[in-house]
């Protein structure tokens, strides 16, 4: 199969939208002749023109509100955010306005909006361009939080985040960028709310998304060295949040940690734990469910201070070797 | 671009009718969800325009059909002026299952999406972007004679949203009507306190577009204004503003005690209400008698009462569905855990 990256598959996931569904259409900064913060829209102006590839004013209030107004006359709004931290600049039109319409208004009306950011560090951003925000979503019913971590999963899922009716904010991880994947050239779309076993095992189960997903991987193949054999879940839509597919890992290996590149406390690592804690999973657990997230510090800029604010490979085996302590004897630790 | 109309246009004798009709459902409309309240019928707060009658009804008036519009939190009278039902307004003033919002909104979030009606909004100023974006369908799908028109008030015009959205509509030549309703008061604190230049007709010209401004208690002028500055939109595809000067004599909401002004200011605006400046029109006109205008006072008390009637018969609304009717399509199951989802809150043992 033919690979791509995960900027060019979001790129596509647009292209086929726009040219399936006329009332699709792109807004956001610098989108245009310069091709996007990231080069996502690179070649699209050209293709659909000015009119569809709608270059914003640095505005964020005001375009992000007007892909609300715009999607409840009836248009299907793809706003571009550049860096998702900007969603601190119009949190008011996301919040209050898209998230709450269709509930506020007895269902009369509904947002189908995507607005996709650029999420997460490791790029030396720093403090204001690399946050991962995306627990702050989870919480507001009404929004949906899409987290893709391949090139397959961002061309499916963001396909599937255009059709939907509701506003979906979608994260793309900046590091992924460039990431190469499998990406078939026949049509395809991935349902919200299924998480993907990116491996499996049977020892313990590595919830995660995004960018921890290969960090994840990386630490399951040193594991697998050690004796031990790591399920990796990768969750791709965190709202909904397929609960099932979380217990059901658990069940089987008795054992979890839960990756996040997010800040770790009052993370969203915090209600996946909580989905085990709730249910029968939690009756066959051998050892504590570990977290293993961000510093509870704003992302610094240089990159040894970075490097350490984020959940390192070393640091995903030595939470995943803590809970596996005892595993040979099956005891309860 | 101040203009006072001559008045020699010559209006309908039904149209007159009509409007006179509205403010006083307004009016009735404001003064008897008040008196509800006091009885503990309705709950939550309201924000109640009277006094600013003639802005809802004289714009609403001046739009046609097919218009967008957006309210504000003091928005009963744009929406009764632009012909929501005032029925299902009062049964959702009342939170009933046959309100407007069946229950889910209140006061602050009247809509009528069938007819253009966009929802009023609770939060200062958020409705500009979002008529942006109503505007930005209309000229993307190429939709003729069509506008939409955002409420906001002299407190609104001081937030980045408004400001931006100013400027979004003149860099896009976007179709959309500020209509700025001037009631002197941000909630407590006077224009002249939140602002240097308290001239905010003056605030169109910055960003490229032409402003209008009326006596907003002169429910024929509000009315001839907006017509005139809807047809300068159409022409040009592109924003105008209309500032409305009028005065809020109810308090801002329920809580409100007037400790910012003073009665005599209050008493002198309550004489100038456009109710009575219009009945004042009509008489000497020679346009209706005193009797018919009491005979629209009665239509309008005769159209509250049945709406309370309406609102009180209708159902309490049931909380069996609440995390289903979060997001549109098909219910995912997945969020809240409450009631289908089999794991989770515990609700379900």
């Amino acid at each position: 199969m033919r690979e791509i990256t995960y900027r060019e598959a979001v790129r596509e996931a647009m292209c086929e939208e726009m040219r399936r569904d006329e009332s699709v259409f792109l807004m956001g900064e610098d989108i245009g002749a310069y091709g996007g913060g990231f080069g996502v829209s690179a070649g699209m102006l050209k293709e659909f023109g000015p009119e569809r590839i709608r270059e914003t004013p640095i505005s964020e209030t005001a375009f992000v509100g007007a892909g609300v107004g715009a999607a409840i006359t009836g248009m299907r709004p793809i706003v571009d955010l550049m860096f998702s931290d900007f969603m601190a600049v119009c949190y008011d039109q996301i919040i209050n306005q898209a998230a709450k319409m269709h509930f506020m208004f007895a269902g009369k009306v509904s947002v189908p909006m995507v607005i996709r950011g650029a999420a997460g560090g490791g790029t030396g951003a720093a403090a204001q361009h690399s946050q991962s925000l995306e627990q702050m979503y989870c919480h507001v019913p009404g929004l949906k939080v899409v987290v893709p971590s391949t090139p397959y999963d961002a061309k499916g899922l963001l396909k599937t985040a255009i059709r939907d009716d509701n506003p979906v904010i979608f994260l793309e991880q900046k590091k992924l960028y460039s990431v190469k994947g499998a990406v078939p050239e026949e049509e395809y779309t991935i349902p919200l709310g299924k998480a993907d076993v990116k491996r499996e095992g049977s020892d313990v189960t590595l919830i995660t998304y995004s960018r921890m997903v290969p960090y994840c991987l990386a630490a399951a193949e040193r594991l697998a060295g050690e004796g031990i054999e790591a399920e990796v879940l990768d969750l791709r839509s965190l709202s909904p949040l397929d609960r099932p597919a979380i217990v059901a890992s658990v069940q089987k290996t008795h054992r979890a940690v839960v990756v996040h590149e997010a800040v770790e406390f009052a993370g969203f690592g915090g209600e996946i734990v909580s989905v085990i804690m709730d249910s029968d999973a939690f009756y066959q657990l051998k050892a504590p469910v570990k977290r293993v997230g961000g510093l509870f510090c704003p992302v610094p800029f240089s990159p040894n201070l970075e490097k350490e604010t984020f959940p390192t490979t070393e640091r995903i085996e030595a939470a995943v070797r803590a809970v596996c302590k005892g595993q040979r004897s099956g005891g309860r630790e | 671009m101040s203009e006072i109309s001559d008045r020699s246009l010559s209006y309908d004798r039904e149209f007159l009718r009509e409007l006179m009709v509205r403010m006083m459902t307004v009016n009735r409309f404001e003064e008897r969800i008040h008196e509800l309240f006091g009885q503990g019928l309705v709950h939550g707060t309201m924000h109640l325009c009277i006094g600013e009658e003639a802005t809802g009804v004289g714009t609403g008036a001046a739009l046609k059909k097919d218009d967008y519009m957006l309210a504000t939190h003091r928005g009963h009278g744009h929406a009764l002026g632009r012909g929501v039902d005032i029925r299902a307004m009062m049964a959702e003033m009342l939170g009933r299952a046959g309100g407007t919002n069946h229950g889910k909104g209140g006061s602050m979030h009247i809509c009528d999406f069938d007819n253009g009606i966009l929802g009023a909004n609770g939060i200062v100023g958020a409705n500009g972007p979002i008529a942006c974006g109503a505007a930005l369908t209309i000229k993307m799908k190429k939709i003729p004679d069509r506008v939409c028109a955002a409420y906001l008030g002299d407190g609104a015009s001081n937030e980045g949203a408004i400001l931006e959205s100013m400027n979004l509509a003149a860099a896009w030549d976007l179709p959309v009507m500020f209509i700025l309703t001037n009631n002197t008061y941000g909630l407590s604190t006077p224009i002249e306190r939140a602002v240097r230049n308290t001239d905010l007709a003056q605030r169109a010209a910055a960003f490229g577009f032409p402003a209008w401004e009326c006596d907003g208690n002169d429910v024929l002028a509000v009315y001839e204004t907006v017509k005139k500055a809807r047809d300068y939109v159409i022409a040009e595809k592109g924003p105008v503003l209309v500032v409305e000067h009028t005065y809020r004599t109810s308090g801002h909401s329920k809580s409100d005690k007037n400790l910012y002004r003073s009665q005599e200011e209050i008493r002198y605006w309550e004489e100038q209400n456009p109710i009575i400046r219009f009945r004042s029109f009509l008489l000497e006109k020679g346009i209706f008698s005193q009797e018919e205008i009491d005979g629209m006072g009665k239509e309008a008390d005769q159209a509250v009462q049945d709406a309370v009637d309406y609102g009180m018969s209708c159902p309490e609304p049931f909380a069996d569905s609440l995390e289903r009717d979060v997001y549109a399509g098909e219910y995912a199951g997945v969020y809240g855990g409450g009631f289908d989802a089999g794991f989770g809150t515990g609700r379900e043992a």
